[in-house]
């Protein structure tokens, strides 16, 4: 290890009062946060949460408005080349070059951080086949789908065995299928390197599959920080979802009067509701429709999941938000191929 | 620690190599950034030259011959530069600038790397100058021709580096182009002799630092030439000092 300064920080990653404005507008408030060696730590939040901007922040890239953080014990203020020599980053925007070989993308970034020619020689090998590049190698960037694309820049992410590794919603725009992979490469990082990860996504079932903990960050604040199970676990009970016949706001708060129901929420003629006992509260559920005079036309239950979590924290849905993404990113693609 | 020496050169040398492989890669934007220059020559050379003749021994296609090489390094040399730009908008930028290397490395090699493919198209064009006897020149001549053509291209890369620096989105391009390449190239007498020109027209050509490069080339390579070459060598040296300086101030302040 070396280089930690005087036990101040005790994680790898440590944020203390970060703060960033644009103008008026508080893109990351006073945050302070430990991350630990190893830990595949999960930034969860809407876009324009703040989860790029702290990225941005902890890889020397934007200076911070105020308050400080170090990684690997390097301030990342003021000793920018000791924090870029121990992370690698893996950008949310797509950042290769289309005119060079997925081997030359490669082997520029081992150059770029002063490693001779057989090391990038070997590690080039080595990332090539931890992310099945290999039979790609040569071929120009501009040929390569989506999904290879990203694959190639966690692989170039790699070349130099950062400590640290900063995934910008690595699965932003893909299929589920490719998805999924990249989900696997992800945790061999962790099991084979014990490299640190931070993951920011906007997937809830990213975060929950991957993350030993999480951060849920909303409008530039940490809401919640746990494991994904605690955080479930902390909605307690089941989620039941109505679809209604007829929306009556009159049922809805006939609802969130009674004493089992944890959280109610309510949209287009659907309704959801975290309570202790599910099975037990489905009767009450028809009896208080039928005095409202409510149509329920199918109910459902089932566990808690990261999105009820954020629901329930911060009142609003994490989808709302995120649905124009992977489009805009297959817009840069687009524009990258017309090139 | 020491490595810090050996780290700019190789930053440089990367940066330059990377030029370098898209160069040789990319035929068709070698071809088509070679048509323009051509067209100027062979066309308007053969064009005006029917009718006009710069002296009884100099033909017009032999007096624009020079200006057609520093047209080649002006327009290959600012597009380069600017092609920070490009790197921005892919978001290729990004890996270069989180990387542990200086920014001074990354400016000199991106600019040593276009002006080192913008003196290979020069080149061709000065041979073929050569091939055809519309210029004459000893060695010394021909590598006095190389130092101004490394001069002007220096100072362009590095003033397109400025201007990519202090511009977003590459929309901005075209309007530099016909703003500032254009009249820089028109005004620099590649395409007109300078004596007898109006004085509005006069202050204008005076005051672009292109003409005292095509000036020099003209005196290198044997052609009807105004100013001492002296005179033209320290006046176009200050400008590539000038630009390379500004190109790195704003190029160090740019956010990433």
């Amino acid at each position: 290890m070396g280089g930690d300064k005087g036990g101040i920080a005790s994680g790898i990653i440590s944020i203390k009062g970060l703060t960033k404005k644009f103008g008026d507008l508080t893109a990351l408030g006073n945050m302070t946060l430990e991350i630990e060696q190893g830990e595949l730590f999960g930034l969860l939040g809407p876009n324009g949460a703040g989860k790029t901007t702290l990225i941005s922040m902890l890889s020397t890239m934007l200076p911070a408005t105020s308050g400080g953080a170090t990684v690997c014990g390097h301030d990342v203020r003021h000793e920018e080349d000791a924090v870029r020599q121990c992370i690698g980053i893996v950008f949310q925007d797509p950042s290769l070059d289309d005119d060079l070989t997925g081997e030359e993308n490669l082997d520029f970034h081992g150059r770029l951080y002063g490693m001779d020619f057989r090391t990038r020689g070997s590690r080039m090998a080595e990332v090539l086949r931890l992310v099945d590049l290999e039979d790609r190698r040569d071929d120009l960037v501009k040929t390569y789908s989506g999904g290879m694309r990203r694959r190639l820049e966690i692989a170039r992410g790699l070349m130099h065995r950062p400590r640290v590794l900063f995934l910008d919603e690595p699965t932003l725009g893909l299929d589920p299928q490719t998805r999924r992979k990249i989900w696997t490469y992800i945790r061999s990082l962790k099991d084979s390197y014990g490299m640190t990860i931070i993951l920011t996504t906007h997937y809830m079932d990213e975060a929950d599959q991957l993350c030993s903990r999480i951060a849920v960050i909303d409008r530039g604040e940490i809401v919640a920080l746990d494991s994904p199970e605690a955080l479930k676990a902390s909605l307690g009970g089941d989620v039941l979802e109505l679809d209604i016949a007829d929306p009556d706001p009159v049922f809805i708060e006939q609802l969130k009067n009674l004493e089992e129901v944890d959280h109610i929420s309510s949209q287009n003629g659907k309704v959801a509701l975290t309570v202790k006992n599910g099975e037990s509260f489905i009767p009450r559920i028809f009896e208080t429709a039928q005095t409202v005079g409510v149509e329920i036309t199918s109910v459902s239950m089932r566990k808690p999941n990261l999105e009820d979590v954020f629901l329930k924290l911060t009142g609003r849905e994490i989808r709302d938000e995120g649905v124009k993404e992977p489009k805009e990113r297959m817009r840069i693609y687009m524009w990258a191929r017309r090139r | 620690m020491g490595t810090k020496t050996v780290n700019l050169a190789s930053t440089i040398y990367t940066l330059w190599l990377r030029e370098i492989k898209k160069f040789q890669r990319n035929r068709s934007r070698l071809i088509g950034s070679m048509a323009l220059p051509a067209l100027f020559l062979v066309v308007l050379g053969s064009g005006f030259g029917s009718f006009f003749r710069y002296r009884s021994d100099v033909s017009y296609m032999q007096f624009i011959g020079p200006g057609v090489v520093a047209m080649s390094l002006l327009f290959s040399s600012m597009f380069g530069g600017m092609s920070v730009l490009w790197d921005r908008q892919f978001g290729f930028l990004k890996e270069i600038l989180v990387a542990p290397v200086s920014r001074i490395g990354i400016m000199a090699g991106k600019t040593l790397g276009t002006v080192t493919t913008s003196l290979v198209k020069a080149l061709v064009f000065l041979i073929a100058l050569l091939a055809g006897k519309l210029v004459k020149a000893d060695p010394a001549g021909i590598l006095l021709a190389i130092l101004f053509m490394f001069l002007i291209s220096a100072s362009f890369v590095s003033l397109g580096i400025a201007f990519a620096a202090r511009m977003s989105d590459p929309h901005g391009f075209q309007l530099i182009m016909n703003f500032l390449i254009m009249p820089v190239f028109f005004l620099s007498g590649a395409l007109f002799p300078l004596d007898g020109i109006p004085w509005w027209l006069r202050i204008l050509t005076e005051l672009n630092p292109l003409t005292y490069g095509v000036d020099g080339m003209r005196f290198a390579l044997g052609g009807p030439y105004r100013l001492a070459p002296l005179w033209n060598l320290v006046i176009l040296t200050g400008f590539w000092v000038v630009s390379t300086l500004a190109g790195a101030l704003l190029f160090r302040k740019m956010p990433a």
